[in-house]
């Protein structure tokens, strides 16, 4: 399982270790108002913002009802292209007919560029068992592979490195012996890997949208990397989850849009490759013989659910841009390839709840997400869908229980509740010294520690709204302004 | 004009100050207001922990109470607990269609309290006097989930001698969540004391609010931040029916 990292550490001790990291949380902190300024901006200008969203919906939406229909038209257009199709049911699956390319080829020496689908079955570290090398081409994921880190971001994965951390780690692990000025460390990553494209026999790559009527696959990328990737090897795989699919270019143009407003704030990326088949006959460019994985690892399940709404994300990461709890534990506190409030909804779809921790509860559900999302994902009633799904199949952690049954009683039934109010107020006053609020020393009380940890906690009222409303004497009517529309409706 | 109230669990529990505010403000606007004696809480702290059959004894009793031909209008103090009777618990009753039926009813009857005098009454001057800065916290129910953006904007605008100072990000939310704030407590209180500290950088000796937890939340982790010395003076929190029922 590569969805899932970190997994001997609890949520709490991984939200600990992301706190106590002033750069990384700064960092991801900083981030978020750099993209979530250039969205807002964008966004605010374009004309047509909502509709394109809601054709987004409707395009997305289409692919799902009629799955089965689109990744066979896909992998029949793809083919008709020239490419070698391969249907990959599992992470598994994907990761044999992997081994299969490479073994028949004799390949041990693979480029890669950035891929979300790779790094879900975990390919870097199977094909580096069996002796390939594969080299991270992508800025950002080539730190973290040579640092031997994760993604703290799903667009931008190495947020969490400074230029001190990253030029270090290149001294580290490679001996780079230049300064921390970012160019310079840039262009040493450029001469080092310029080498590795040449010499590379095989190329991996992921795919944004994949077009079923044109039987395209495309590449959106700001390094030019993946464009190398993608022509330099003579051979070449291609990632594709069967959730990528979109009908047609009329929809693709829908999508590419969306896509780098929402994810980094800009107009458009610097490279947008459309690939429709590999080197034709006399075309001295481009790879011979390519391969696409076409790829459903759980998706196909995740149709006809509660969850089947996600299956429209096209993983901008603009909801992790806006989230107020992934801007303090980043990507690590989840411990997910999929962090923030978009891997709250698809890293339990895709693994099930026994080994996500209480991660689906690192949500405040404010609905910030799902307010921004471009395919209009009810990102957070979806992850309280599985916190219901976790209590109904039993996997909540049976020390609540009792708590939320008789919080059930308390909050229904009016005389509990009129005796709980009578017995309250003086025994929390009492807990409270006297005073108003429980204060950082009633850090030990069961469950009221949870909030007294770290906020003050007013105790119950002595007086109640409802006993004074009975009784109160109603104000007389005053003649009120009333605003220009005026007047009571 | 015949109203229904809906005050909200903690403000019957902890701030009845705020919902005889509330009331004063209604009964000065001319309201005749009623309130149902059977009420306790919405439950949503129950189903947002997932426990979507135990919401359903809650929220039957809150459907009970103001689901009457009785009630045309009915006028929420909290935005919370207005958002889960009117967008969730058409989810813990999706097997109950007769529960359903009474849930869509509440719906259209429903106004959160400023919505309700803005828009409903069409006041945007209720004739308060308030003389201090003031900054006001768009709680994400209200706000995002309800919509409800301008009303209480306008009526800050039109308060008497109150300065008012946006605060930063004013609509992100102060890491409440319900049960997520005991749950997690150290992820909520990292983004409250966020939260907090662009209430500060305002420089308003208030901070105002039209939705009851989050000015818990945020009142626990001024105290908070008071008593460890991260906050060097007081600011007030006060639900925005306090400043509408202040003569000054």
């Amino acid at each position: 399982m590569s969805i899932l990292y970190d997994t001997d550490k609890s949520l709490k001790e991984r939200v600990a270790a992301s706190l106590d990291d002033d750069f990384k949380h700064n960092a991801i902190k900083t981030a978020q108002e750099v993209f979530y300024v250039g969205r807002g901006k964008l966004v605010a200008e374009m004309e047509g913002w909502e509709d394109l969203r809601r054709h987004a919906v409707e395009v997305r939406n289409h692919v799902t009802e009629n799955l089965d229909y689109y990744v066979k038209k896909f992998a029949t257009n793809a083919e008709a292209n020239g490419y070698i199709m391969h249907y990959a049911p599992s992470g598994d699956d994907a990761l044999w007919e992997v081994l299969d390319i490479f073994e028949e080829h004799g390949a041990s020496y693979a480029v890669k560029s950035k891929s979300m689908m790779t790094e879900e079955v975990g390919l870097n570290e199977v094909l580096e068992e069996t002796g390939i090398k594969i080299t991270e081409t992508d800025c950002a994921e080539n730190i973290l592979q040579t640092a031997g880190s994760k993604p703290s971001h799903i667009v931008v994965p190495a947020l969490h490195f400074d230029r001190e951390a990253i030029a270090d780690i290149y001294r580290k692990k490679r001996g780079y012996e230049g300064t921390t000025v970012p160019e310079e460390i840039t262009h040493y990553l450029r001469k080092i890997l310029r080498h590795e494209f040449m010499e590379a026999e095989v190329g991996i790559r992921g795919c944004n949208f994949a077009v079923a009527e044109t039987g395209s696959v495309t590449l959106v990328t700001n390094e030019g990397n993946g464009r190398m990737v993608d022509t330099f090897p003579k051979i070449q795989i291609v990632f594709v989850g069967i959730d990528r699919i979109v009908p047609d270019l009329e929809s693709l143009d829908t999508m590419m849009a969306l896509l780098p407003r929402s994810a980094v704030g800009a107009k458009m990326t610097a490279y947008f490759s459309l690939d429709s088949g590999p080197a034709g006959p006399g075309e001295i460019d481009g790879p011979e013989e390519v391969h696409i994985i076409l790829m459903d690892n759980g998706r196909h399940t995740l149709a006809n659910t509660e969850f089947e709404d996600m299956l429209r994300c096209m993983r901008c990461g603009a909801c992790l841009n806006i989230c107020p709890v992934y801007r303090h534990i980043t990507g690590h506190g989840y411990g997910s390839i999929y962090p923030g409030p978009m891997g709250l909804v698809l890293t339990p779809g895709l693994v099930g709840y026994d080994d996500i921790d209480n991660m689906v509860f690192a949500c405040s559900l404010c609905g910030a997400c799902s307010e921004h999302c471009p395919v209009g994902i009810p990102i957070h009633d979806l992850i309280r869908e599985h916190r219901i799904k976790i209590v109904e199949e039993g996997k909540n952690h049976a020390i609540e229980v009792p708590i939320f049954k008789a919080l059930e009683l308390f909050w229904s039934n009016v005389p509990v509740y009129k005796a709980g109010m009578v017995l309250g107020p003086p025994v929390m006053k009492a807990l409270a010294g006297g005073g108003d609020a429980l204060d950082a020393s009633s850090a030990w009380i069961p469950v009221v520690k949870g909030w007294t940890s770290t906020r003050d906690f007013d105790v119950l009222s002595t007086k109640r709204f409802t006993e004074w409303f009975k009784n109160h004497e109603k104000l007389p009517t005053e003649q009120p302004k009333q605003n220009e529309e005026g007047g009571e409706q | 004009m015949k109203i229904a109230f809906f005050p909200g669990c903690m403000v019957d529990m902890i701030y009845p100050e705020i919902g005889i505010a509330a009331v004063n403000v209604l009964e000065r606007l001319g309201c005749e207001i009623e309130m149902p004696e059977k009420i306790v809480c919405c439950g949503q702290g129950l189903i947002n922990s997932g426990y979507r059959e135990e919401n359903k004894a809650a929220a039957r009793m809150i459907v009970e109470a103001y689901d009457t031909p009785e009630y045309e209008t009915i006028v929420s103090l909290t935005g919370s607990c207005m958002n889960a009777i009117v967008n969730d618990y058409p989810l813990v009753f999706k097997d109950e269609p007769e529960w359903l039926e009474r849930a869509a009813r509440l719906k259209t009857k429903f106004f959160e309290f400023t919505d309700f005098i803005v828009n409903e009454l069409g006041v945007t001057d209720v004739g308060a006097v308030f003389n201090d800065t003031v900054t006001y916290h768009k709680s994400c129910h209200v706000t995002r989930l309800l919509g409800v953006k301008e009303p209480p904007l306008k009526l800050l605008e039109n308060v008497k001698g109150l300065e008012y100072i946006e605060m930063a990000h004013a609509d992100r939310c102060c890491g409440f969540g319900g049960t997520f704030s005991f749950k997690q407590p150290v992820i909520a209180g990292e983004v409250v004391y966020e939260k907090c500290q662009t209430i500060i950088d305002t420089g308003a000796n208030v901070i105002c609010g039209a939705d009851v937890p989050c000015l818990m939340n945020i009142k626990g982790a001024l105290g908070r931040m008071r008593a460890d010395g991260r906050l060097d003076r007081d600011i007030r929190v006060m639900h925005i029916a306090q400043i509408l029922d202040s003569r000054g």
